[in-house]
């Protein structure tokens, strides 16, 4: 180690690449977002595309506030016990970070050597996942939900259900805080060994998943479910959003390293193997099972091989990848016939790609999991390369605690809005179309000959009708 | 007069068009259909569940004709719309009362 290097592991410095590549990354991610509006929006039928957009923005607006109040702090704040929560008070607001310069992640394979980036890198970086993870689970109440409830449901379900499960995943002791999370410091029963999970397998698509089965199953299947067709109205928006995603999805996974390095560029390279051959998984299912390679298959493909390598993405190898990859495409398509088969209307297949993809992805690090990867030396091996069933029981106690507590949380969230605000439209709304009952618009306009006639502007009806009188009267006089 | 009335397959439109100028026949309406005959319609799968979509598109051409023309219009039209295969559609004739052409008000035979 030279000198130099000895001096900067004692004394943070800014790394202006690392930062550079981070504060990118972060709005990398965020694009995903509206991209994922796009692609749940096609899905749904032409009456109901704009609340399921709106869904996802709403998302935005909502998590990004208390993001800044107190989600942060919850999240990597210090730890109020056992990595199981952040206070969210000690950060409030943001007040300490503006000045902080956080280092290297080492369980995430950074080392001392590698500069730090500004604490507010690191807040950018880490809300848009926030925002995400909760927009996710609106593809499991599509057409349905009230908005107004969605909305409140949105900060309940991230301050109660999203930030203890990041707490848990992504707070690595003395980053951003002493203490972190116990999932990614091997806390509690995992007796120091921390499973992997380099950008949310759990954290985010599990846990969406999970709370999205959940969701569908307090408020229920759609008018018509199983009976009439609900086939998607604009497949070219569903083509569109997920090339966003998969777009974004680079800043998600690569810019997880928090550096720009190896590192960054190994997860770059994993990400795009995982989600071509997970593309393709697809689409054999399809052929074989169908007869045909749908655009549908081709764009969940894409998504369900991006969801399950996104926990794997540091800790495979490049052919690791291409495996994750074209396994959580072909299970991921077999898996999203469970709704009928089951009766639940996951309207969107939230279960199907996320839940499904998300096991997928960090159970197979349990096999995969290799020092050649790009997470290199520190790896600990998976079963596949001689390392025992030990990663493959830690992989799968940290999927199936996120996916037990999302589940029971959410339902009771879920259930307590339901029996109080009301998580439903009318059956009479939610047939004339959800967007007309809740947002007062409609996505199309095709201009024929019941579009519409006279435009009220109803706040200033009073106004103009005074008006009115006054030049009755002048005309009078 | 008559009222010839086909529905075809959308990609033959432009042949009968073009047979039905040759034949002489100065206009015509035409509109865009769906329905189904024997065959029914086609089914679409999306993430493995499958939907059957009953009616098919078709285009629906309608001519006004005089009487001692519409047995051709119609031998016209099925020769032009035939590929025989299922689904090629079918032509009708009706009969029509009166026609009156709106821009100057005259009627029967010299309205077509």
């Amino acid at each position: 180690m030279s000198l130099h290097s000895l001096a900067t592991a004692d004394v943070p410095f800014i790394d202006s690449g690392n930062t550079a590549w981070t504060i990118a990354a972060a709005a990398l991610v965020l694009f995903m977002t509206p991209g994922l509006a796009f692609f749940y929006g096609g899905m749904v039928r032409t009456k109901s595309v704009l609340n399921m957009m709106m869904m996802s923005f709403i998302s935005m607006g909502t998590v990004g506030t208390v993001w800044v109040l107190w989600g942060y702090s919850e999240a990597f704040g210090p730890d109020l016990g056992h990595g199981l929560l952040g206070n969210p008070f000690s950060e409030f607001g943001l007040h300490h970070v503006m000045t902080a310069i956080y280092g290297y992640v080492p369980a995430a394979g950074g080392s001392a050597a590698t500069g730090g980036i500004p604490g507010m890198a690191f807040v950018a970086f880490q809300v848009v996942f926030a925002i995400i993870a909760v927009a996710l689970v609106s593809g499991a109440i599509a057409d349905r939900a009230k908005f107004t409830t969605w909305t409140v449901f949105t900060v309940i379900w991230a301050t109660v259900v999203y930030f203890p499960a990041a707490h848990w995943v992504f707070a690595f002791n003395g980053y951003a805080a002493k203490a972190g999370g116990w999932i990614a410091n091997g806390g509690l029963f995992l007796h120091g060994h921390g499973a992997y999970d380099f950008a949310g397998g759990t954290a985010i698509h599990i846990n969406a998943g999970a709370a999205g089965l959940a969701l569908a199953l307090v408020i229920g299947k759609r008018v018509g479910f199983g009976k009439d067709p609900m086939r998607p109205h604009n497949l070219t928006l569903v083509m569109i959003g997920a090339g966003m995603l998969w777009f974004g999805w680079f800043g998600f996974n690569a810019g997880s390293a928090l550096s720009a390095g190896t590192l960054a560029a190994g997860v770059w390279v994993n990400t795009l193997g995982a989600t071509c051959t997970a593309m393709l998984g697809w689409l054999l299912v399809e052929k074989f099972r169908d007869g045909h390679f749908t655009s549908l298959g081709a764009a969940s493909g894409v998504v369900a091989g991006l969801v399950a390598i996104t926990p794997a993405c540091a800790t495979v190898t490049p052919i690791g990848a291409l495996i994750v990859g074209l396994a959580a495409g072909a299970i991921c398509a077999l898996a999203v016939g469970l709704k009928f088969k089951l009766g639940f209307d996951d309207s969107l297949d939230v279960v199907g790609v996320h839940l499904v993809g998300g096991l997928v992805g960090t159970l197979l690090i349990g096999l995969l999991a290799s020092k050649s990867s790009p997470n290199g030396s520190g790896t600990r091996d998976g079963l596949f390369y001689g390392g025992g069933f030990l990663q493959l029981g830690v992989q799968a106690a940290a999927a199936f605690t996120v996916l037990i507590f999302s589940f029971v949380v959410t339902y009771i969230i879920g259930y307590a809005l339901h029996k109080t605000m009301g998580f439903r439209i009318s059956q009479e709304e939610e047939i004339a179309g959800i967007d007309q009952a809740e947002h007062a618009e409609t996505g199309y306009d095709f201009g024929n000959l019941f579009s519409g006639s006279r435009i009220g502007h109803h706040p200033s009806h009073e106004q103009d009708a005074r008006h009115h009188d006054e030049t009755q009267e002048k005309v009078e006089a | 007069m008559k009222l010839v009335t086909a529905i075809v397959k959308p990609f033959k439109l432009d042949e009968v068009k073009e047979a039905l100028e040759s034949y002489g026949i100065t206009g015509m309406t035409v509109s865009e259909a769906s329905g189904y005959g024997r065959q029914r319609g086609h089914s679409e799968v999306y993430r493995g569940a499958e939907y059957t979509v009953d009616f098919v598109p078709k285009v629906r051409i309608e001519v006004l004709v005089e009487d001692m023309d519409a047995g051709s219009v119609v031998d016209v039209m099925v020769k032009a719309a035939q590929t025989g295969r299922i689904g090629d559609g079918k032509v009708w004739t009706v009969p029509v009362e009166d026609v009156v052409r709106v821009r100057t008000g005259e009627k029967g035979a010299t309205a077509l």
